[in-house]
């Protein structure tokens, strides 16, 4: 039995209250939670501020509002299941609203690093359990019984004498009585809604074409604007002719606009922008400005350094070659190791920028007027946002509406607002009520990419094939992609890490998985090269290093939980049957820790005419807890198709400033055909409070990829994406 | 500006656009039947996939002007009620993530099945690489196109 309070310091995480029609309303945190004897200290400010509610209703029907934006994740479907389960209704009475979303009435939305499941598991908990306990006191009052003699089942209230009533019935009553201040939450063995597959709420108005996106916004008098921005990073304007644009139909004005915020305001983390200047071409409808937009003469001016790839090949190389002024970590004395080793392994590996690419286009509704900034569409960072356009239109942040709509794949690209901004200024300059919409190649040429990387990993194995060193040197557009921190750290007695920065003007972001998205795929196949050296079978090799870890840790700092490491690694092992030949088919094994879960990986490759295809994934993924078994699947299959189309097909290339791909013509994305003919993916059952699953699912599957790419072709991949070598006919 | 009657969901509509206009924003801006979806604009990714007298095409490379009298389908009228095969499969499966390219990949699936009713895992492949699923949903849609086909035979 676990407690959980309510209330801290006397004031409560929930308000109650009765609906005018009858029934009960719950407004609650969806972040805030706190075990007993957890320290004030420990308790944000906001964590007091409702931004969800639970609502049920005479007939029985309980509605939660679901505050977090969806961006395909499936929360909207996930994160109610947990309250329903405390609540204890019928999944089938319960329905799910993403209604009245803005940050003046809702913080804290955001949709980024997998945490909304881990960081709502314990809140969402306490609303359904909280409404449950009023529900039995409420029931318990009418009955003049006590509340210990009551049950639920399903939405229903049983005395012990066999009556019972619905949730509905007492609902009203419910809504007046006092928040309890401590609840308790059910044994996760007791659960019946978390851990069945739930389909996603929102399916039966995808598959019928409702309108639920950004781009589906449409308001009366609303104009379409579309942008132009430089053709390169290190461009600005010069000059606009817009003349001939103007005088076509449609056409209501061609603009130039401004996103830079006035002096001494501050950017926010989410204002990532190369573009901050722009033409905007704004009319009556989306074909229209487009047309128009090819007839507006522009010209651009340098101001900064065009860069091309080939100069960043150049940079990145002598920066891996390069000793860094300080080591970002090191344990033992790795000099000595590599002196004395028997074998070095060094091999060094490369991945491109990569564009972000939702399906759905960046878009945003904006209706600015005199004192009111009314603003929707697709943003993981309202609460970013709002700053912004104050400073940005001269507006008071109250006065400032932002509305989340479903959002179409965001993949960390929407994590960047500057597209709401520029809907807001384009619709404060022509007064009048704007949708903004990008072409695919505005977004694709925009910025914001996963960055550029190359990293240099070094292993020293003894005369008796131990590995006693590990040095890994990497490089990358706006940061490294190493994580000093992570396994193989804490594995290897001597152990060095050193990072440099390429500096760029092409703008980098966060993309599905930050840098973990390289570091998971290489450090697999370089691990793999280092088993092969050492003469051991690339899992047992890493099982040996799980165990040192485990019983002879290196280093206080190592940011994973080696048991659960090598559990999803045995737990592959066993289901995909490792070890047993089967002819024609080629393997490859990776393993993996981030964003809270672990996901181990096989591939099952075959060449057919040469060519490699993907017969089938094995995963086996600790996420603690699964809400949602459908839902989890689908995201670790999502994940690992992203994961195999980007390290194969994907990169964006500059040659002077200019990104050298626009569209899905010379931008390739993984399709049908090249996705895996088969996936099973195998869930850790150990009743650990849940961590994310949008992100885990892709980093693992190029190094298993690259791993079985090897054992099938015999040469190995170094340089993402795998598609640009001979050896892989594409 | 000219005017264009044309049959959309079994409805005649009138519109006065640009004949340049591609179907996909006449359908979208003019119409406002917006399941249609915007991806790409070159017909690389089949996002605007409708159908012209059941056959799959790419609206956003349509231009209304190329349409004449042939039947306009969209994703709003592929059924009645929502329970095309394809539909209930897609449901059934669980297919959608972000779902914004799913319309597109219904269409083009059902005019698949149209032209051939039991289509084998390569077939499916073959058949429908032309729509784009940024999610990664490709074997779900493959497992949902193989329940509609059971279903419909
Ligand atoms: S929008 Fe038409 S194929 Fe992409
Ligand atoms: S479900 Fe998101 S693009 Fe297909």
């Amino acid at each position: 039995m676990t407690l959980i309070k309510t209330t801290y310091d006397r004031r409560s995480f929930m308000k109650a209250s009765a609906l005018g029609g009858g029934g009960m309303m719950i407004g609650f945190s969806w972040l805030a939670s706190c075990k007993p004897g957890d320290k004030a200290s420990d308790i944000p400010k906001e964590w007091f501020n409702v931004n969800a509610y639970l609502k049920i209703e005479k007939n029985g029907m309980v509605t939660i509002m679901s505050p977090n934006p969806e961006i395909g994740q499936n929360v909207k479907t996930a994160m109610p299941m947990i309250v329903a389960e405390e609540l204890d209704v019928d999944w089938k009475n319960v329905i799910v609203e993403q209604a009245g979303l803005n940050t003046r009435d809702y913080t804290r939305q955001l949709a980024g690093g997998s945490q909304s499941i881990r960081q709502g598991w314990q809140s969402l908990r306490m609303a359904g359990a909280t409404a449950r306990r009023m529900l039995l006191e409420a029931a318990a009052k009418e009955w003049s019984v006590p509340v210990s003699e009551l049950t639920t089942d399903a939405g229903t209230i049983k005395h012990s004498s066999g009556k019972s009533m619905g949730y509905g019935d007492v609902a009203s009553v419910a809504g007046t009585m006092t928040v309890p201040e401590e609840v308790e939450l059910k044994d996760p063995k007791d659960f019946k809604i978390i851990g069945t597959p739930v389909g996603n709420v929102d399916a039966p108005k995808i598959v019928t074409g409702e309108p639920l996106f950004g781009l589906d916004v449409d308001r009366e008098g609303m104009l379409t604007a579309v942008i132009i921005h430089p053709p390169a990073f290190g461009m600005k304007l010069k000059s606009l002719d817009a003349a001939a644009a103007k005088a076509m139909p449609g056409i209501k004005d061609v603009i130039t606009i401004s996103t830079e915020v006035p002096e001494g305001a501050e950017y926010q983390w989410s204002d990532t922008n190369a573009f901050r200047e722009l033409v905007a071409v704004v009319g009556n409808s989306t074909w229209q400005v487009m047309k128009a937009k090819k007839a507006v003469n522009v010209t651009w001016e340098p101001d900064s350094n065009l860069e091309s790839s080939l100069d960043h090949e150049v940079r990145l190389t002598a920066l891996v070659k390069k000793k860094a002024k300080e080591a970002s970590r090191k344990d033992g004395n790795p000099t000595l190791a590599f002196k004395n080793a028997a074998q070095v392994v060094e091999r060094t590996y490369t991945a491109p920028f990569l564009a972000h690419n939702p399906m759905e286009p960046m878009n945003f509704f904006a209706n600015v007027t005199k004192d009111r900034a009314e603003l929707v569409g697709p943003t993981q960072t309202p609460e970013f946002m709002s700053k912004t356009a104050a400073v940005v239109l001269g507006m008071p942040e109250d006065k400032i509406d932002i509305m989340m709509t479903r959002m179409g794949g965001g993949f960390g690209r929407r994590l960047y607002g500057h597209f709401g901004i520029e809907a807001a200024v384009i619709s404060q300059k022509i007064g009048a009520p704007v949708k903004l919409v990008y072409s695919r190649e505005d977004d694709m040429t925009q910025g914001t990419y996963r960055p550029a990387y190359k990293v240099t990993y070094r292993a020293a194995l003894d005369k008796n094939n131990k590995l006693t060193g590990l040095h890994i040197r990497g490089a990358g557009a706006h940061g490294s992609p190493v994580f000093k921190d992570r396994f193989p750290a804490g594995a290897v007695d001597n152990y060095l890490v050193e990072d440099h920065t390429l500096e760029s003007n092409i703008s980098g972001g966060a993309w599905r998985a930050p840098r973990s998205n390289f570091m998971a795929g290489i450090e697999s196949a370089f691990l793999d090269e280092v088993a092969e050296a050492a003469g051991k079978d690339p899992i047992d090799f890493r099982l040996e290093l799980f165990d040192k870890a485990i019983n002879d840790p290196v280093g206080e700092k190592n940011d994973y939980d080696p048991a659960r490491y090598a559990g999803v690694l045995k737990m592959v092992k066993e289901k995909a049957n490792w070890g047993a030949n089967t002819p024609g088919v080629h393997r490859g094994v990776s393993v993996y820790y981030c964003h809270n879960s672990y996901v181990a990986q096989v591939v099952d490759l075959v060449m057919d005419n040469d060519k490699p295809k993907v017969k089938k994934v094995w995963c086996a993924v600790d996420c603690g807890i699964v809400v949602n078994p459908s839902n989890a699947r689908n995201q670790i299959e999502g994940g690992l198709i992203d994961g195999i189309g980007h390290s194969m097909y994907s990169a964006i290339t500059f040659k002077d400033g200019q990104p050298e791909q626009s569209n899905f013509n010379n931008y390739r994305l993984i399709r049908h055909s090249e996705a895996p003919l088969e996936i099973e993916t195998h869930f850790v059952d150990n009743g650990i409070d849940p961590t994310g699953l949008g992100e885990p699912g892709l980093p693992p599957i190029s190094g298993a990829l690259m791993n079985a790419l090897a054992n099938a072709t015999g040469k190995r991949m170094y340089n993402q994406p795998f598609v640009n070598d001979a050896l892989v006919l594409g | 500006m000219a005017n264009y009657n044309l049959r959309i969901n079994g409805k005649m509509t009138q519109v006065d656009v640009d004949s340049d206009t591609p179907m996909l924003w006449v359908l979208r801006d003019h119409i406002k039947l917006v399941g249609t979806k915007f991806g790409c604009g070159i017909a690389q990714c089949g996002a605007c996939t409708i159908h012209l007298d059941g056959e799959a095409v790419r609206s956003c490379s349509v231009p209304v002007s190329a349409v004449g009298a042939k039947a306009i389908t969209t994703i709003e009228g592929l059924s009645e009620n929502g329970d095309h095969p394809l539909q209930k499969a897609w449901i059934e499966h669980d297919v959608p993530q972000c779902g914004y390219c799913q319309a597109g990949q219904i269409m083009n699936a059902a005019s698949l099945l149209d032209k051939n009713p039991n289509p084998s895992d390569e077939d499916i492949a073959r058949g429908m690489n032309g729509n784009i699923c940024r999610c990664g949903t490709y074997t779900r849609i493959k497992k949902a196109i193989k329940t509609a086909a059971a279903e419909m035979s």
